[in-house]
């Protein structure tokens, strides 16, 4: 009893920087529709900005100075990313911005690594709080004591702030129709500029403030972003209080799950995050979402399928690529299987997020279960290659058939967050359960039968698979099937007002999505040799991401490009330097503000680019409509 | 004879406010009737309980004596009724036709089919509904490219696409210049004629109710007013009260017919 | 004048959609732009604010160029804008509404305060706490007019103020509109209602194709019906 109470406090301690962190989310969530993925990063910049000053220039500010000016500067470093990269894409679909904002994390960890260096950090203790209080004969630090004091200090504040001042109301208004606000006159800008930099200094605060109990790392970013959205979205996006009550709870769940059932610690969140969702589909104090200004993949120019001359075109540059292995060498192939292994992984996830309008952020999931799936077949039945390649795709369906149940019950950007969600459970399975999956330790021993072991066999075999894959994807997308989902993604109102049942197609599209992921890690199992906990992580997840939206997501087969243009210049860039993160980052964002279509959406557009004409009026006009500056609902549209 | 659809004692209330109260009516295949009242009256509500939306706390809704109450949308849907939207609501990544054959490929069961080209499945049967409404010249067109009455249209004809016996038309006419207006209705009322269809619809501009519906029904704060011809509502001093106003805003040839 | 547009012209990405539009509201004048939808009243209204990106032409406000401006500069030197579809603030009160639309007042005019728009719109003051999403549309039309009022403008574009309200409230947003003319503001009103344009308005624009097709009293458009044919198809 007496150690569940003293958890309990140290639970509630950690709530408070989570707290700090997940409400500059959630402000800058509900004024500027931005997911703001460099959160984490700021908030670890705030961590070591804060090391700095208070362990070497403590002198002038102090300690509790220091932590201060720490938040104040990284603020500003915030303010700065607005001006001079959000204001260029704020008009761009919301994942873009979310991949711009990734495109800045990856920047700042090789950033840190080279300022601070590799190691750990350990700041100086709080000046006045560095001792502790004997309770039931346990010590709990008199810093916990300060730190529980000040969630609810801040929420005060917070809250004040924004039902008190006029700034506040400004922000509450903006946060409903960020453009009408700017037609009565408030600098639109400014304001969001500001509030940017609110949200960042309440992350920085929140990393600051964690140096007297936690050494400083420069992998606390991605560890921290995960918190922050389950928090956010356990609380409602955009609301301050939910995500004070959320962060009680997660860290009360963390604090205390590790006492009841320290093997599925991680889990129990992750549970809790999808009961909420699917009891509470915005949060505990969400509202539920307008609907978006054009939800992901929404096309104004028809698809058709591929003329013959296309179809030609294509089967010659598949028949080219059969040819790679006559004059490349084994580690030109190993990277052109492993390039074609992921082709196919963005291919599943373009169909989901394309086709489906469903943005998933935890793709991974299927990608390692199919990878897990072919490595159980070979460890515990000895299965032949065959069968294993039939087993990992088996593996990825059922668990999409599970999270995808969840998941279509939500839409949009809480979509997005309950498939990280799931991807972070099956993580943590693989990860914990080290009796059946390894752990860390992973599963090793998993080759290729004889016939395909060479790497120009595995090459063929692999360029096989991907092709008539994506191609069966591509029949699909242009089936009955396919035009019901994309009527589903296009017009939720009118889809079920014509008798299609919206969560049963998309459920089916998430299972189809995940099939083929699944395959695609079963091939990246026996391309590898083995498989790793890392095969479900986030940064796989990512990867596909930026390989659908970099391909362009307007486009029926954009991934394939996408996803051979950066798997090719991320295992390159690999190769050529040790700040691969740093130029990778810096491509992303540049590519993004350069053209938010993507690759292929880019040469379309130069492709259908019309002269301005009078019959041209009408479809520019409707667009215009849908994504100008005021995207007023109704499409009227000049003749 | 029975009426198509038959509404019983509908009610539904919001945290304990009525939105709907105790509201029955009866309408009989190619009838064309109007539904009238102040903004909040409830006639978003009440149609959003006929097509499945929204559940009712109370009542009854029978479409060919079928009780319908609880069925989701595209179960109504499948029941014969059409319905078209405030704002339109069409799939705006398609053509024109595509829209259509999307409607047709729903009304013979063939979304679970995942091999053939959608695009070109059903194509005459499309192409007949699009000439109906006048779109065929436009079939091939994107539909974000269209014109707002030309998109109208469009929702005619996907609201025609599963042979309904009943269509739920929500401000049909709203946002269209005059001329259009009397144009879509006359298109409505003639095939809803010839089709023996029952129209039910909302509309702010009196001009149109007076011209085009055979009955008009008048809600006021959840509850049915009146039902009569367009003579005797306009008539009717309750009615210019809580709606009509003065009468300064509908064509004063309806104005004279309405003083005796 | 108070407001003066000339050789006006805007384009969506490639479609030219405002041909050289030009016209001239005077003070305390209320003019109507009429036309079909489509036609290009709500674009015009956009253009004027500075909505549309890509626009060319020339507007004068109380004598200065204000083409270039961005919005909130536009909206700061008086010239208020009601869009349509309202937008209201769903999720604020009232009058954190009015809070919103709040800009200094113009020298030598009295300041809007909220207690002069409830006299305006009685509705409105009896639900100052109320949420503007708890509202029915013509209140929260009469919000939308009341939060423009608060940034205290010389001149209102009111696009489509009458649309998708019961004829009862149209008749009341008729007298409010006369009511701000007593005050002595200038008001732009985009519509389709003739019957509603006829109730309040001194002179009449008509907009076909976004090119300005007629201009002259409500008096001179009924005496000519055939222009009213050609152009509004009643």
């Amino acid at each position: 009893m007496e150690l569940l109470f003293v958890q309990a406090l140290s639970g509630l301690a950690s709530a408070a920087s989570l707290f700090l962190v997940a409400s500059g989310l959630s402000i800058i969530f509900g004024v500027t529709r931005i997911v703001n993925f460099a959160h984490g990063a700021f908030y670890m910049l705030g961590a070591y900005v804060a090391y700095t000053l208070t362990s070497r220039f403590a002198g002038p500010l102090g300690f509790w100075g220091g932590l201060l000016v720490a938040s104040l500067i990284v603020a500003a470093l915030g303010a700065l990313m607005e001006m001079v990269l959000l204001r260029r894409i704020y008009q761009a679909p919301e994942l873009f911005q979310l991949l711009a904002t990734f495109g800045v994390t990856l920047m700042v960890q090789d950033l840190v690594v080279v300022i601070w260096g590799a190691d750990d950090l350990l700041g100086p203790r709080a000046p006045g709080f560095t001792g502790a209080f004997s309770l039931f004969g346990r010590n709990i630090p008199t810093y916990d004591l300060l730190l529980i004091a000040l969630g609810p200090a801040v929420l005060g504040l917070l809250w004040l702030l924004f039902h008190r001042t006029r700034w506040g109301v400004l922000v509450r208004a903006a946060t409903q129709d960020r453009d009408m606000v700017a037609c009565l006159g408030v600098n639109q800008k400014w304001l969001f500029t500001s509030v940017f930099a609110l949200g960042v200094f309440l992350a920085a605060l929140g990393g600051a403030l964690q140096i007297p109990r936690t050494t400083v790392t420069h992998y606390m970013d991605l560890s921290i972003i995960v918190e922050v959205f389950v928090v956010v979205v356990i609380g409602g996006l955009g609301s301050v209080t939910g995500a004070f009550v959320a962060a009680v709870l997660v860290s009360e769940l963390n604090a205390l799950g590790i006492l009841a059932l320290p093997k599925i610690s991680l889990v129990a969140v992750f549970l809790v995050m999808a009961v909420v969702l699917v009891v509470r589909p915005f949060g505990l104090f969400g509202k539920a979402e307008r609907a978006p200004r054009s939800s992901a993949g929404t096309s104004f120019r028809p698809w058709k399928p591929m003329t013959s001359i296309e179809r030609i075109g294509v089967a010659l540059i598949v028949a080219l690529a059969a040819l790679l292995p006559l004059f490349a060498g084994n580690y030109a192939l190993s990277v052109g299987s492993e390039i074609l292994v992921f082709v196919l992984f963005a291919a599943s996830l373009h169909f989901m997020m394309t086709v489906g309008g469903l943005a998933s952020f935890g793709h991974a999931a299927y990608f390692g279960l199919g990878a897990y799936g072919a490595a159980f077949a070979i460890k515990f039945l000895g299965a032949p290659m065959g069968v294993a390649l039939l087993i990992g795709p088996l593996f990825g369906l059922a668990g999409a058939v599970i999270s995808g149940w969840f998941c279509v019950r939500l839409s949009g950007v809480y979509f997005a967050m309950l498939t990280l969600a799931f991807a972070q459970i099956i993580w943590s399975v693989a990860f914990q359960w080290v009796e059946v999956t390894g752990g860390d330790n992973g599963i090793l021993g998993i080759w290729p039968s004889r016939w395909a072991s060479s790497p120009e066999g595995f090459f063929w075999l692999t360029l096989a698979i991907v092709a008539v894959s994506v191609a069966l994807l591509r029949v699909l997308v242009f089936s009955p099937f396919g035009f019901g989902l994309r009527a589903t993604r296009d017009n939720t109102l009118r889809a079920d007002a014509i008798g299609i049942d919206r969560k049963s197609v998309q459920w089916a599209a998430f299972i189809v999505s995940g099939t083929f992921a699944g395959l695609a890690g079963a091939l990246f199992a026996f391309l590898k040799g083995s498989v790793f906990p890392e095969t479900l992580g986030i940064p796989i997840s990512v990867d596909g991401l930026v390989m659908v939206l970099l391909g362009g997501i307007e486009t029926v087969s954009g991934a394939v490009v996408g996803a051979i243009f950066y798997k090719a210049l991320a295992i390159w860039l690999m190769s050529q330097t040790d700040l691969s993160k740093l130029v990778l980052g810096a491509i992303i964002v540049l590519l993004v503000v350069a053209s938010p279509k993507g690759i292929v959406g880019f040469i379309e557009q130069i492709r259908h680019r019309r002269p301005p004409s009078p019959n041209g009026a009408g479809s520019s006009a409707a667009r215009a409509d849908a994504s100008d500056a005021l995207g007023i609902a109704k499409m009227k549209v000049a003749e | 004879m029975t009426a198509l659809l038959q509404v019983e004692t509908l009610a539904k209330s919001y945290a304990g406010v009525h939105a709907v109260k105790n509201v029955s009516f009866a309408l009989s295949a190619g009838e064309i009737l109007a539904l009238i009242g102040p903004n909040g009256a409830g006639k978003s509500t009440c149609f959003n309980m006929l097509n499945g939306q929204i559940r009712p706390d109370a009542g009854s809704i029978r479409i060919a004596g079928e009780n319908i109450v609880g069925l989701p949308p595209r179960a109504v849907w499948r029941r014969g009724v059409g319905r078209t939207f405030q704002i339109t609501a069409t799939f705006s990544s398609m053509t024109v036709r595509e829209n259509v054959q999307m409607a047709l490929l729903s009304y013979h069961r063939r979304l679970w089919a995942v091999l053939g080209y959608a695009g070109a499945s059903h194509r005459d049967e499309a192409d007949r509904l699009l000439d109906l409404v006048g779109m065929l010249q436009q079939a091939g067109r994107p539909c974000g490219e269209l014109a707002y009455g030309d998109l109208k249209r469009l929702e005619l004809a996907v609201a025609l696409a599963n042979q309904p016996r009943l269509l739920l038309m929500d401000e049909p006419t709203a946002g269209m210049a005059p001329k259009e207006r009397v144009e879509l209705m006359r298109l409505t009322t003639d095939i809803a004629r010839r089709k023996k269809i029952a129209v039910l619809f909302t509309e702010h501009d009196m001009d149109v109710v007076f011209e085009h519906a055979d009955e008009v029904m008048v809600l006021n704060r959840g509850e049915l007013v009146t039902r009569g011809t367009p003579q005797q509502v306009r008539a009717d001093p309750h009615v210019q009260a809580i709606y009509l106003g003065e009468g300064l805003l509908y064509d004063a040839k309806h104005r004279a017919e309405a003083t005796p | 004048m108070k407001l003066e547009v000339a050789e006006l012209n805007s384009f969506y990405g490639p479609a030219h959609i405002l041909f050289d539009v030009g016209f001239a509201v005077g003070d305390g004048e209320v003019v109507a732009m009429l036309g079909r939808n489509g036609a290009g009243k709500s674009t015009t209204f956009r253009t004027i604010m500075g909505l549309v990106s890509r626009r060319a032409g020339l507007v004068k406000f109380e004598g200065d160029e204000i083409t270039r401006l961005p919005s909130y500069e536009i909206v700061r030197r008086g010239l208020g804008y009601v869009p349509e579809d309202r937008r209201i603030f769903s999720e604020l009160t009232v009058e954190e509404n009015f809070e919103v639309g709040r800009q200094k007042p113009r020298p030598g005019a009295a300041a809007w305060t909220p207690d002069r728009i409830y006299k305006l719109f009685p509705n409105l003051g009896e639900m100052r706490r109320r949420l503007g999403g708890d509202m029915s549309g013509g209140e929260q039309q009469m919000l939308s007019i009341g939060r423009t009022l608060m940034g205290n403008p010389s001149l209102v574009l009111l696009d489509e103020p009458s649309e998708g309200l019961a004829p009862k409230i149209v008749e009341q947003m008729a007298g409010a509109i006369l009511a701000m003319k007593r005050e002595g503001l200038s008001i732009v009103i985009s519509e389709q209602n003739l019957h509603f344009a006829k109730l309040i308005c001194d002179r009449a624009y008509i907009i076909e194709k976004g090119r300005i097709r007629f201009s002259g009293t409500i008096d001179e458009l009924e005496a000519h019906p055939e222009i009213r044919d050609a152009y509004l198809a009643v």
